[in-house]
C-alpha cells in the first residue's frame, strides 16, 4: 500500500516544527523554576587553591551555590566510561576520576567547578562571576603526540605517561612479514581533525525534585533517556532509578553528542534536591564548544603493501587517539572496536595489524561523533588506497576493484564478518552517475577557465546496527545493545508503538509508523509513535550508531509478530476458521477465499471486551519484544567527488558529489536521502571547513561560529544520491542503517579529489583555502627547483 | 548581558547629550556588533542610546556626483539603491555582501565606520573613496578618521551623522570572506577619481586595521589594470596570521582581491 | 520599562528590563517558543523574525528597540491552524527539515527572501537561494532539500 515500506511518506512530525510548535527542552518552564549557571575553569590545567562562594551567595536572587567537595560529600559518583578496554599487556584501561564539579584540579578550559542557582538567568550569571576561585596553573598539553612525550605534564595520577590504554588488534608478525615481502609499499601519516558536533539545539536540562513524592524529573536533550536514567542512578547516585523520570522531548539534533550524560545534568538534579527548586540550564553556543564531547582527533601512520599484481598483502596502522581530559561514556570504544575493526575496508586483506594509544590531554573530552571511529578508519584506508594507486600508476578505481571482497560472509582479520554487499554494483552505479568517462573533458574545460579540476573516490564500508549484546559484552561494553518495543492495539483499533529508540531528526514518527502500516495494512494516521520518556516507555537503549532501523525497527517487527499471532487467533475463533486461513488486509482480518471477515477495530474491541476470545487467552492486545541483533550490519558504498580549485586563492568548490549506497531495505527513500545529504555535508565540513584548534595554553581558538567554520548552503553542492542494495540477512526487514554513512564515506573522496586537482598529495583536513593554496605553492616551488 | 539603561532618541544631538551625561554610554545603531559584544559580556555600558528612531539620519541623497549616505542607513538600502548603483555600483556590491540578509536589514554604515572592525568592509570603501565622515560636531576626512583596529578619531560624545563622497570614475571591491565568520580576510577597495587620482584601501588583512596600500596606488595610477597589480610585490609585514591563514596567504589575497576589484 | 508592539497581529505590552533581547522577550515573556537560539554570535539564524516586514535576527536586537514595531514570528505565518503558509507547506513536501530546530528561522528567512525577489521582479535561482541563506545554519539536511523547499515555496507564493 502507498504508506508502507518503500513509500516516500511525508513526515508526520513536520507540522509542529514548521509552525513553531515543537517542544524542545528550553521551551519548557516548570513552576518555581530557577536558573543555573556554571563557574568554569579559565585554565586548561590548574590546581584549585581556594574557592570562595560567599559573595555570590549574598547576591540578589541567588538560591544556592554548590561546589565539588559538597557534591562528593553527598555521595554523587564520578562520571564513568562504560566500555572497558584492555591494553596489549593485559592491564585494564586507566580511567581518571571525573567529578561533575571539579574538586582538586581542573583539566580543561570549561571544566565546571561550581553551580549557581538563582531566580533569573542573568542573576545566576552575575553570581557565577562573583565566585572567587584561586588557581595554581599547571603545565598544559593539548596534542596526543605531545602528551606521550617523556616529560609531558601529567594529567591524571593513575595514567602514567598520559596513556589510557595501549591496545592492539590483528597479528603483528604475519603483517610485518607480508609488508616485507610486498612488491610495493605505500606509507603515510594521516591526521583526522578534531570536530565539534554542533547540533543546532544546544544542550539543556530542567531538573525537578519533588520532596513530597521523593521523586525526580529530568527534561533533557538526550538521544537515550533510559541510558541517562540508568547511569544517573546506578553510577552517579543522583536518584534511585524508580524515583527518576527522564524525558527527552523534541531534541534538535544530536550526532552523538547527546548520548552522554554530562556534568550539567548531574549537577542540576543534585542542585534541585539541595535547593527545592526546579533548576534549568541551557547551554549557549560558546559553552557547547567548551563542554560538548568533541569528535575524531587521530594521528595515524599507516603502511600498506601490494604484490606485483596490485593485490593487497598487508596493512599496518598505528594510531594515537586524543580522548581529551576525561573519558566520556563511550570514548574508549571509538578508537578501538569502532575504528580498527573497519580497517579492512571493502578489501580482501589477509594481514592487518593495528595498535592504538589513547591519551589524556588538557582538552574537551572526545567521544562518538557521527560515524565514531568508522570515518577515521575509512579515511585511513581510502586515502592510502588512492595514494598507492597514484604511486603505482594505476587507476584508483581499478586498484580498488581488484581487491574487493566478493564472497559473503567474509571474515576479516579484524573481528568483523561482512554479511552481504555488492561493491562492484555500487562502484559501477557511482561511476555512471558521475560520468567518469567524461572527466577528462571536464578537466580540460575547467583549465580553460583557469580552474584545477580533480576527482576522488571513496569506497567505504561501515559497521552499524550496534550490536549483538554478547559480542559487545565480550569486547568490554558495560551495556547490552538490543532494543525494545511495545505494540499497543487500542480497543478502537488505533495503534501506539512504544520504542526505546529516540528520534531527534531521523523521522521515526513516520518510518516506524510505515512498517506498522505495511504489516497491518492500516493508514499511518492511525499509528502513533511514543518515545523519549522513561515513565511511558519500557527500558530501551536509544538512538546512535545508525541502529534505530536495523535494531529498533526489528524490535517492533518482533512485537508485531506476536500481535499478529494473537489477532489471527481471535479472528479464527470468532469467524470459526483455521488460524492459517486468516489474512490481514485492507483494514480487515479475513478468512482467505471467503467473505467472512472482522474489521481491524472489531478485533481490537473483541480483545478488550473479552466476551468471545479463545478459552485461556488473556484479554487485551498489547505485546512487547526485546530484539538483540545477530551481527553488525554493513552499509557500504562508493562516493565520487569532483572539485574545482581556484589556484589564485585555494578556494575549492565541490562541483559534483555522487553517492551510491547499499543500505539494504529502505523504508522511506525521502528520509534516507535526507540522512545521506546531511551526512555528506558533515563529511565535506570535516574535509574542507571544520577544525577545533587549541593554542599551547589549551584555549580553544575556534570556540564560536566566528572561527569554527560550519558548512553553509553556499559551501555545499546538490548531492546525487543513488542506491544499489543487497538485503541484510541479519534482521527481519533486511535493513543496514543510513545515518552515518555520508559522514563516514565522504571525507576521503573530497581530499582525494582536491589532491588530484592540485597535484600534491600532502594535504590535511580541513583543506581550507589557505591550506590548499599553501599546498599549491609547494608544487610550484618543486617545479621551479626542477 | 549586564543591566543597562535603555534610551531611544529622535535626533543625533539628543543622543550626544545623553552620551555626555551618562557614565559609560554607548550608541546603538544597528547593533549588529554592539549587541553580540554585550551578550558575550565584553561590553558593559551603563546606558544604551538607540538611534533607530532618528529618522533624519537614514537615507541616501545624490546631488550630481556628490553622494551622501545617512549614518543609520541599513546595508540593504545601500545595496539596493538604484540611484547609487548608477553612480557608484561598487559600494552597492560591497553592501550586498556584508553579513547576511537579516544583518543587512539592521546593520548601518554609521555603526560599521564608528566600530572600525579590522575585518569590516565599509572602512575600506570610505578610505578608498576619500569619504568625509560627518559627525554631530564636525567633518572628518577618512584619512584622519581610522586610527587602527576598533579605534577612530571620534570623541567620546561625538556621533556619526552621515558619510559623503564624490562618485569615482572607476571603482571596485574584492572581498575574500573568512570561511567561518564571513568577515573579510582581505578586502580591497580600488577607486579612481574623475581627476585620475587612485586610492586603494585594504581591510581584513592588517594587524592595524584598514589602511591605504601605497604600492598598489602607485602601480594603478600608472596603469589601471590587473597586470599592473601583478607587478606589485605585496609585503606580508604587519599582516595578520591566524588559524584561517598566515600573513603570506593574506598578502597573496590582497593581490588577488585587488585584481578582482578591477573587475 | 514598558514596551508595546504588535506581535503576530496582536498588540502586546509588557514590562521588561532594558537589556532584554527581542528573542528573550518573544520566548520568555510572550511564550512564543518557535523562535530559537542556536548561537551567540548572530550567525545561525534560528532566531529570525520579521520586523516591520523585514527579516532580522531577534537575538541581536533589544526588545525595547522594537517599541511600536510589528513583529511576525513563525507562529504568525499561517493564516489559520489548518491553512499553512505556502513556504511551510513547501518545507514539509520537500523534506526541508529534520530535527526542526533551525526550521522556523529558515522559513522566516525564506519568506523574506522570496518577498524581496518578487517585489524586485527578480527570479530566485538556486545560487541566489544558497547565497541568501548565508545567515542560517542547518546541521541536519546538508541544505539540499532546504534549497529545494525554498525554490518550491517561491513558486507556491507566486501562484498563491
Amino acid at each position: 500500500m502507498s504508506e508502507g515500506i518503500g513509500a516516500r511518506v511525508l513526515r508526520k512530525e513536520d507540522k509542529r516544527f514548521i509552525t513553531g510548535k515543537g517542544r524542545y527542552t528550553d521551551d519548557i518552564i516548570e513552576a518555581n523554576q530557577a536558573y543555573a549557571a556554571f563557574v568554569r575553569s579559565p585554565h586548561a590545567h590548574a590546581r584549585i587553591v581556594s574557592l570562595d562562594t560567599s559573595a555570590a551567595l549574598a547576591m540578589e536572587g541567588v538560591e544556592t551555590v554548590l561546589t565539588g567537595p559538597e557534591l562528593v560529600a553527598d555521595g554523587i559518583g564520578n562520571i564513568i566510561c562504560g566500555w572497558g578496554i584492555t591494553s596489549k599487556d593485559g592491564t585494564p584501561m586507566n580511567m581518571g576520576a571525573w567529578s561533575a564539579l571539579a574538586t582538586e584540579k581542573v583539566r580543561y578550559v570549561g571544566d565546571a567547578v561550581a553551580i549557581v542557582v538563582a531566580d533569573s538567568k542573568s542573576q545566576a550569571q552575575l553570581a557565577a562571576e562573583a565566585v572567587v576561585v584561586t588557581y595554581e596553573e599547571l603545565p598544559v598539553v593539548v596534542g596526543s603526540v605531545e602528551a606521550l612525550a617523556p616529560n609531558a605534564p601529567k594529567i591524571h595520577d593513575n595514567a602514567p605517561g598520559n596513556v589510557i590504554f595501549d591496545w592492539e588488534i590483528g597479528d603483528l608478525a604475519p603483517t610485518d612479514a607480508a609488508l616485507a615481502s610486498a612488491a610495493h609499499v605505500t606509507e603515510m601519516e594521516i591526521t583526522n581533525n578534531r570536530l565539534a558536533p554542533n547540533p543546532m539545539e544546544p544542550r539543556s536540562a530542567i531538573a525537578t525534585f519533588n520532596e513530597a513524592e521523593d521523586h525526580y524529573t529530568l527534561y533533557t536533550t538526550s538521544q537515550n533517556p533510559h541510558v541517562a536514567r540508568l547511569v544517573l542512578s546506578a553510577f552517579y547516585n543522583v536518584a534511585p532509578e524508580h524515583k527518576l523520570r527522564v524525558i527527552a522531548p523534541d531534541v534538535g539534533g544530536g550526532f552523538g553528542s547527546k548520548i552522554y550524560i554530562y556534568p550539567e545534568e548531574i549537577a542540576c538534579l543534585w542542585a534541585s534536591m539541595k535547593s527545592g527548586r526546579s533548576v534549568k540550564w541551557t547551554s549557549d553556543r560558546t559553552e557547547a564548544f567548551l563542554t560538548d564531547a568533541q569528535g575524531r582527533d587521530h594521528v595515524t601512520t599507516a603502511k600498506i603493501g601490494f604484490d606485483n599484481e596490485g593485490k593487497i598483502v598487508g596493512l599496518k596502522v598505528n594510531t594515537k587517539a586524543n580522548l581529551g581530559a576525561y573519558m566520556s561514556l563511550f570514548s574508549s570504544a571509538v578508537p578501538t572496536y569502532l575504528y580498527a575493526t573497519l580497517l579492512s575496508g571493502q578489501y580482501d586483506i589477509a594481514n592487518i595489524y593495528c595498535d592504538v594509544q589513547a591519551v589524556y590531554t588538557n582538552t574537551v573530552p572526545v567521544d562518538a561523533y557521527r560515524g565514531a571511529g568508522r570515518p577515521e578508519a575509512c579515511y585511513v584506508v581510502e586515502r592510502i588506497m588512492e595514494t598507492a594507486a597514484r604511486e603505482m600508476g594505476m587507476d584508483p578505481a581499478e586498484l580498488r576493484a581488484k581487491n574487493f571482497v566478493r564472497s559473503f560472509p567474509h571474515q576479516t582479520p579484524v573481528i568483523m564478518a561482512y554479511d552481504s554487499g555488492d561493491f562492484d554494483a555500487n562502484l559501477k552505479q557511482a561511476q555512471a552517475a558521475a560520468d567518469v568517462s567524461g572527466f577528462a573533458a571536464r578537466k580540460a574545460e575547467a583549465a580553460s577557465r583557469g580552474k584545477l579540476r580533480g576527482m576522488g573516490y571513496s569506497n567505504y564500508i561501515e559497521a552499524c546496527g550496534i550490536a549483538p549484546s554478547a559480542a559487545v559484552g565480550s569486547l568490554g561494553a558495560g551495556v547490552g545493545l538490543w532494543e525494545s518495543a511495545e505494540v499497543r492495539v487500542n480497543p478502537v483499533g488505533t495503534i501506539e508503538i512504544l520504542t526505546g529508540s529516540h528520534s531527534h531528526g531521523q523521522g521515526h514518527e513516520t518510518t516506524f509508523a510505515q512498517i506498522v502500516a505495511e504489516r497491518f495494512d492500516l493508514p499511518t494516521e492511525n499509528i502513533q509513535i511514543v518515545h523519549g520518556d522513561t515513565d511511558k516507555v519500557q527500558f530501551g537503549m536509544g538512538t546512535y550508531g545508525s541502529r534505530s532501523g536495523a535494531v529498533g525497527m526489528s524490535a517492533i517487527v518482533k512485537a508485531m509478530d506476536k500481535v499478529e499471532a494473537k489477532v489471527k487467533k481471535i479472528a479464527a475463533h470468532v469467524l470459526e476458521a483455521g488460524e492459517d486461513d486468516i489474512v490481514i488486509e485492507g483494514g480487515a482480518v479475513k478468512v482467505a477465499g471467503t467473505d467472512k471477515q472482522m474489521l481491524w477495530h472489531e478485533v481490537g474491541l473483541a480483545a478488550y471486551t473479552a466476551h468471545n476470545i479463545p478459552e485461556g487467552m488473556e484479554p487485551g492486545l498489547k505485546e512487547s519484544a526485546f530484539y538483540d541483533p545477530t551481527n553488525f550490519t554493513f552499509p557500504a558504498g562508493c562516493y565520487i567527488c569532483e572539485v574545482e580549485v581556484d589556484p589564485e586563492t585555494g578556494v575549492t568548490e565541490v562541483v559534483q558529489f555522487v553517492a551510491s549506497d547499499d543500505f539494504g531495505t529502505i523504508i522511506n527513500p525521502m528520509i534516507v536521502e535526507g540522512q545521506v545529504h546531511g551526512g555528506i555535508a558533515q563529511g565535506i565540513g570535516q574535509a574542507m571547513l571544520e577544525n577545533v584548534v587549541y593554542d599551547a595554553a589549551g584555549q580553544q581558538l575556534s570556540a564560536s561560529y566566528m572561527d569554527y567554520a560550519m558548512p553553509r548552503a553556499d559551501d555545499l553542492p546538490n548531492y546525487s544520491v543513488h542506491h544499489a542494495s543487497t538485503t541484510c540477512p541479519g534482521n527481519p526487514l533486511g535493513m543496514k542503517g543510513c545515518g552515518e554513512a555520508g559522514a563516514i564515506g565522504s571525507p576521503p573522496a573530497v581530499i582525494n579529489a582536491i589532491t588530484d586537482a592540485i597535484g600534491n598529495n600532502n594535504l590535511s583536513m580541513p583543506a581550507t583555502p589557505s591550506a590548499v593554496w599553501a599546498a599549491l605553492q609547494d608544487v610550484s616551488q618543486k617545479l621551479a627547483a626542477e | 548581558m549586564y543591566e543597562t539603561n535603555f534610551h531611544k532618541v529622535a535626533t543625533a544631538q539628543e543622543a550626544a547629550a545623553l552620551l555626555n551625561t551618562s557614565e559609560d554610554g554607548k550608541i546603538l545603531a544597528g547593533g549588529q556588533t554592539l549587541i553580540p559584544t554585550m551578550k558575550q559580556r565584553l561590553a558593559n555600558p551603563t546606558d544604551v542610546i538607540d538611534l533607530s528612531g532618528a529618522a533624519d539620519l537614514s537615507g541616501i541623497t545624490i546631488a550630481g556626483d556628490q553622494i551622501t549616505i545617512g549614518a543609520m542607513t541599513p546595508h540593504a538600502e545601500v545595496a539596493g539603491h538604484a540611484g547609487l548603483a548608477a553612480l557608484c555600483p561598487s559600494i552597492c556590491k560591497l553592501a550586498a555582501n556584508i553579513g547576511d540578509p537579516a544583518v543587512r536589514h539592521r546593520g548601518t554604515i554609521g555603526g560599521s565606520l564608528a566600530n572600525n572592525d579590522p575585518a569590516a568592509d565599509y572602512p575600506a570603501a570610505a578610505l578608498a573613496l576619500n569619504a568625509r565622515i560627518h559627525t554631530t560636531s564636525r567633518e572628518i576626512a577618512a584619512d584622519d578618521f581610522f586610527e587602527g583596529m576598533f579605534t577612530t578619531a571620534l570623541e567620546e560624545d561625538e556621533i556619526i551623522t552621515a558619510v559623503s563622497f564624490t562618485a569615482p570614475a572607476k571603482g571596485g571591491y574584492g572581498k575574500f570572506p573568512n570561511p567561518a565568520s564571513r568577515y573579510a580576510m582581505a578586502g580591497v577597495f580600488v577607486a579612481k577619481s574623475a581627476e585620475g587620482s587612485v586610492r586603494v584601501a585594504v581591510t581584513g588583512a592588517s594587524e592595524d586595521g584598514v589602511y591605504r596600500h601605497d604600492a598598489l596606488e602607485a602601480a594603478l595610477s600608472t596603469d589601471w589594470s590587473a597586470s599592473a597589480v601583478d607587478g606589485v610585490e605585496i609585503s606580508s609585514d604587519g599582516l595578520l596570521s591566524d588559524l584561517h591563514g598566515n600573513a603570506e596567504y593574506r598578502a597573496n589575497l590582497i593581490k588577488v582581491m585587488a585584481k578582482r576589484a578591477l573587475g | 520599562m514598558k514596551i508595546t508592539m504588535t506581535v503576530n497581529g496582536k498588540s502586546v505590552s509588557r514590562d521588561v528590563a532594558g537589556n532584554t533581547l527581542l528573542v528573550d522577550y518573544i520566548r520568555d515573556h510572550l511564550r512564543l517558543t518557535g523562535t530559537h537560539v542556536g548561537c551567540d554570535t548572530s550567525q545561525c539564524g534560528a532566531c529570525v523574525v520579521h520586523l516591520d516586514g523585514k527579516a532580522m535576527k531577534s537575538c541581536t536586537m533589544l526588545a525595547a528597540s522594537a517599541e511600536g514595531a510589528s513583529v511576525t514570528t513563525v507562529e504568525g505565518l499561517a493564516t489559520s491552524k489548518d491553512d499553512l503558509h505556502p513556504m511551510q507547506i513547501a518545507f514539509k513536501e520537500n523534506h526541508g527539515l529534520q530535527c526542526g530546530f533551525c526550521t522556523p528561522g529558515m522559513i522566516m528567512t525564506a519568506t523574506d527572501m522570496v518577498a524581496r525577489y518578487q517585489a524586485a521582479g527578480k527570479t530566485l535561482t538556486e545560487d541566489d537561494i544558497r547565497h541568501e541563506l548565508e545567515g542560517n545554519i542547518c546541521r541536519c539536511t546538508g541544505y539540499h532539500n532546504i534549497v529545494k523547499s525554498i525554490s518550491d515555496g517561491a513558486s507556491k507564493m507566486t501562484s498563491a
